[in-house]
């Protein structure tokens, strides 16, 4: 998807250092990380990885063991959470089960000490534009998931905080609603103008979601970038794996020049000739990441003797919209290949052909072991 | 499976039976108007003599009254205090002197009632030569005892109530701006409605009905009804009592029934308006 | 989780110039206390304290109480014990009075030890029996169409609402000689002569059963109610007949159920009072009553607290065990 344009001259929240402990595990692990003014911000990561400990110190139900945390310049270690100019979205969406719909999106702002016809303008207003206008007067156990989704964001949105926290915004939905509302939420955020940081173990979600992502791994934050460097460069090794699917070899380099690198790799023939420079030392052991949809699959050999390979089709998976391979190369290994299903009636590949893989040298990513 | 259901349901209507039949009798023998109070006098019976004689019988309406507010003051303060425990345990996470009150709560459950009468007794006893309070023992002592006890089931009940509920619901009125009392107040008083009222008539109904403990921490003037009830049935069966028990089972079958039909209403209603809330759309 | 200041912990208290001094400080609660109060959580402190004080004030310390008299010496006066520490001669000499006669009269004794005897094999087979009678109780409930189910749950509890005392009293119009059972048996013709029922082992077994059999049965229908059927398709599609497959896997699954309905029933059972003071034997008592005798009728208050602490010391290990389940029980209904 096309990138959003980050205003980096605009910093709105400012994570340093912190560390958060309970007892003796480390959930989150001197983290430090900015966000700035209107962007979707995601904290991607597996279950147990601190994602959401590190939320919840943002909505202020945690307290950081060490480190500081900004919001808006203003440090928010003694702010409890009803001071706090941030709203949250929860997972289990929290409506107050004994209240209406009206009365569960009315309930921030009469701690608000508004009118009551402020109030109930503001409501209405609010569930117009989630498209519940007519839902008012129901309880929450008398609506659908969607609808229950979209008063819990109502509700956190009504009080116009400067900061939304979402967390598993869309887990509870099915996948095709799920879909539609992403696009609903990205509407809604750029109609309304508040940053949102989301928490999500859905790398899909987070793709079409934010306009940055920081990947978080056993609390510590592993990698930060928009979608795109996040797929194409990854930093590391667990990066490259989480994020989609990827065929890794490990290797030493060989060739190293400021214009391009080549590295020989035991379970491949050909040495892998990468067009973009890197720095790490000479002879030190190195990964080489390509993702499977890069990978060219060819019935004749191809030209040139680097960034190739042979094998034999082991596996073909049929997904619809594309198909997965797996190849077995001379050395044993296996590598995975997907190929888009673009023509109906195609000379395809089949079980047990000897096939040859080939990818240009700017597809593999070099990430030191 | 269906060889055995004979056998299940045989077992069912047995214990069923070996539940009710005592209750049953005594209903009946309320109306009984014989000398011998376990024969039935068929030629003069069913007669409401004995509730008359009931209702005459000072004592024991005097040891019903105290009784009665004893037991309402005791399912108060148990709620009172039970509520406040259960939401410290359930709630507030780790803090000093959590497992002691949790331990605490508990050990009431199941202690005998002897050994807890008898404690208290010694405690109030020691309390007094220390302190000069209580002066003596009687409906004050009585009702500490009771709350003592009671409110450890008042814990329990709300505890699982609690622990039922999401506690995101608390953090999210935290969240949009309200304060701790206030949240207690809007949001977890409200959810935890239904097991207070619970709480309270379970409470009542343990102080209405104990004797043991009564017996350790009462005075001369405080006389509970289930004392004298205790001091007539250890005589023999008395058909006044009968008349008694008759009075009490209706009216807690009625109340159980009504509010048995009430929740299942309830629950009915919720599930189709759930089931139309899926069927609507999303 | 509601946030909990007691989590915070204050940062580079070592290499503060201060450290020792707010070390102090906190060792006696201060820190913590500021922590709270800064973050408006000094209300959460109040809503333990008041539980957690009553508490201990009238169910720890009068445990300690009975501790201490148990260990002290009879004594005409009021209160009749002797107290352990004694400031004689103007507070010039402290005599200490501890002795463990009552407890080495409790043992030596055999009406107590067969009184102790006594009353957990009545509690023990009471126990058996309403396990025997409330298994399969729960089960036909747990496996009936949940229509009936509440009616059936309704009718179990129903009678746990109305007076125990009452129902306890109902079997002595029942079991007496002239009682309704012995009228009935002698109308129909099974017996010539009355059986002898009231005051006997089998009355207060009964009794016992009768009364706590709600407390089996409850905490058994928990835990069926819960299991997933497709288990014993599983197995009888694996060729278990029905009662193998009951026995495989329905009753081993059932176990912290029926452990917590025996703990129910066995451990007050154990200390009952009423019960065989209305249905039964007046020739052997049981624990509960002699405890309630030594105190009333003898006035012997230290002999009366060690069979307390007895009796509490042989139900220790069961107290414990419903403890670790109740635990248990509200840990899963959390999640």
């Amino acid at each position: 998807m096309a990138e959003k344009i980050i205003d980096r001259s605009n910093e709105y929240i400012r994570i340093e250092g912190v560390t958060k402990r309970f007892g003796e595990f480390v959930a989150v692990d001197n983290v430090s990380l900015n966000v700035y003014k209107g962007e979707i911000f995601c904290l991607l990561g597996g279950s147990g990885c601190g994602k959401t400990t590190l939320l919840r110190m943002l909505a202020g139900f945690e307290a950081p063991t060490s480190g500081r945390i900004l919001i808006d310049g203003q440090d928010m270690a003694d702010i409890p959470p009803y001071e706090r100019p941030v709203n949250m979205m929860f997972q289990s969406y929290a409506l107050f089960p004994h209240m209406t719909v009206a009365a569960n999106v009315a309930f921030g702002l009469e701690q608000e000490g508004l009118t009551r016809a402020e109030i109930d303008r503001r409501v209405g207003e609010m569930l117009d534009i989630v498209k519940l206008g007519d839902f008012g007067r129901r309880k929450p156990h008398q609506l659908s998931g969607g609808q229950r989704q979209r008063v819990a964001l109502a509700r956190a949105l009504v009080k116009r905080p400067k900061l939304l926290l979402l967390d598993e915004p869309l887990g509870a939905l099915d996948r095709k609603l799920r879909e539609h509302t992403q696009f609903e939420l990205i509407n809604l955020q750029e109609q309304l103008g508040v940053t949102f940081v989301v928490v999500t173990h859905d790398q899909e979600e987070a793709m079409t979601l934010a306009s940055r992502i920081g990947v978080m791994n056993k609390g510590q934050i592993v990698q930060v970038g928009t979608p795109t460097e996040i797929y194409e460069f990854p930093s590391s090794r667990f990066v490259a794996d989480f994020i989609g699917s990827v065929n890794m070899f490990d290797g030493q380099l060989v060739e190293d020049e400021p214009g391009h690198v080549r590295i020989r790799c035991p379970e491949l023939e050909a040495t892998v000739y990468v067009s973009h420079g890197i720095s790490a030392a000479p002879d030190a052991k190195v990964s080489v990441a390509i993702r499977p949809e890069k990978i060219e699959m060819t019935r004749t050999a191809p030209e040139g003797s680097e960034n190739r390979a042979r094998g034999v089709v082991k596996e073909i998976a049929y997904m619809g919209d594309m198909s997965v391979y797996l190849v077995r190369l001379d050395s044993g290994r296996i590598v995975r290949v997907t190929i888009p299903n673009i023509e109906r009636h195609d000379e395809r590949i089949v079980w047990e052909e000897t096939v040859y893989l080939n990818w240009h040298p700017s597809s593999p990513v070099v990430l030191s072991q | 499976m269906k060889t055995r259901g004979w056998f299940r349901n045989g077992a069912l209507a047995f214990g069923l039976a070996f539940l009710y039949i005592p209750i049953l009798s005594m209903i009946v023998f309320s109306f009984n108007n014989s000398r011998l109070v376990t024969v039935w006098d068929a030629a003069n019976s069913p007669t409401l003599a004995w509730y008359r004689k009931l209702f005459a019988n000072g004592q024991i309406l005097d040891a019903a009254l105290l009784s009665l507010q004893i037991a309402a003051v005791t399912a108060t303060g148990a709620v009172i205090l039970g509520t406040l425990a259960g939401l410290a345990l359930v709630r507030f996470g780790p803090f000093r002197g959590r497992a002691m009150l949790a331990t605490m709560t508990t050990a009431p459950l199941v202690m005998p009632e002897v050994i807890t009468g008898l404690s208290l007794l010694l405690l109030f006893v020691a309390l007094e030569q220390l302190t000069g309070w209580p002066a003596g023992r009687g409906i004050a002592t009585i009702t500490i005892a009771h709350i003592t006890f009671a409110m450890a089931y008042v814990t329990v009940v709300v505890q699982s109530r609690l622990a039922g509920f999401d506690d995101s619901l608390e953090e999210a009125a935290l969240d949009l701006g309200a304060k701790p009392a206030k949240v207690f107040f809007r949001i977890t008083l409200p959810l935890i409605a239904p097991a207070l009222v619970s709480g309270w008539l379970l409470a009542f109904t343990l102080s209405w009905d104990d004797v043991v403990i009564s017996q350790f921490v009462s005075g001369p003037n405080s006389t509970t009804l289930p004392m004298v009830i205790f001091s007539k049935a250890r005589l023999g069966v008395s058909p006044d009592i009968n008349a008694l028990a008759t009075i009490m089972v209706l009216i807690v079958a009625t109340g159980v029934v009504l509010s048995t039909i009430w929740m299942k209403r309830q629950e009915r209603r919720r599930l189709l308006e759930e089931q139309m809330a899926r069927s609507d759309a999303g | 989780m509601m946030p909990n200041a007691g989590n915070r912990v204050p940062q580079g208290l070592a290499d503060d110039r201060l450290g020792l001094w707010q070390a102090l400080l906190q060792q006696f609660g201060l820190q913590r206390w500021s922590q709270y109060v800064r973050q408006h959580w000094s209300g959460q402190r109040l809503v333990v304290a008041v539980p957690w004080l009553w508490l201990f004030l009238f169910f720890v310390v009068p445990f300690l109480i009975v501790f201490k008299i148990s260990f002290s010496e009879i004594r005409l006066a009021m209160p009749p014990y002797a107290p352990l520490f004694e400031w004689l001669e103007e507070g010039k000499r402290l005599v200490t009075t501890l002795n463990l006669g009552n407890y080495a009269f409790i043992l030596s004794d055999n009406l107590y030890i067969s009184t102790f005897a006594y009353s957990l094999k009545v509690a023990a087979v009471s126990t058996l029996l309403c396990l025997l009678i409330g298994y399969p109780m729960a089960y036909a409930i747990a496996r009936s169409a949940p229509t009936a189910r509440s009616l059936f749950l309704m009718l179990i509890i129903l009678p746990f609402w109305t007076s125990f005392l009452l129902r306890v009293y109902a079997w002595v119009g029942l079991l007496k000689t002239d009682g309704v059972i012995n009228n009935t048996l002698l109308a129909v013709g099974l017996i010539d002569t009355p059986l002898t029922l009231l005051y006997t082992d089998f009355a207060v077994y009964i009794g016992i059963v009768y009364s706590y059999l709600p407390f089996m049965i409850l905490p058994l229908y928990a835990n069926l109610e819960k299991h997933d059927l497709t288990l014993l398709e599983a197995a009888a599609d694996l060729g278990a007949r029905p009662f193998k497959a009951f026995l495989r896997i329905t009753l081993p699954l059932s176990v912290p159920g029926i452990v917590a309905g025996c703990l129910l029933v066995f451990i007050p059972a154990v200390g009952e009072f009423v019960i065989p003071s209305l249905l039964g034997r007046a020739d052997q008592l049981m624990i509960g009553r002699i405890l309630s005798d030594e105190f009333f009728a003898n006035r012997d208050w230290p002999v009366a607290s060690a069979v307390a602490i007895v009796m509490l010391l042989a139900l220790l290990l069961p107290i414990m065990l419903f403890q670790r389940y109740q635990r248990r029980e509200l840990e899963a209904a959390k999640r």
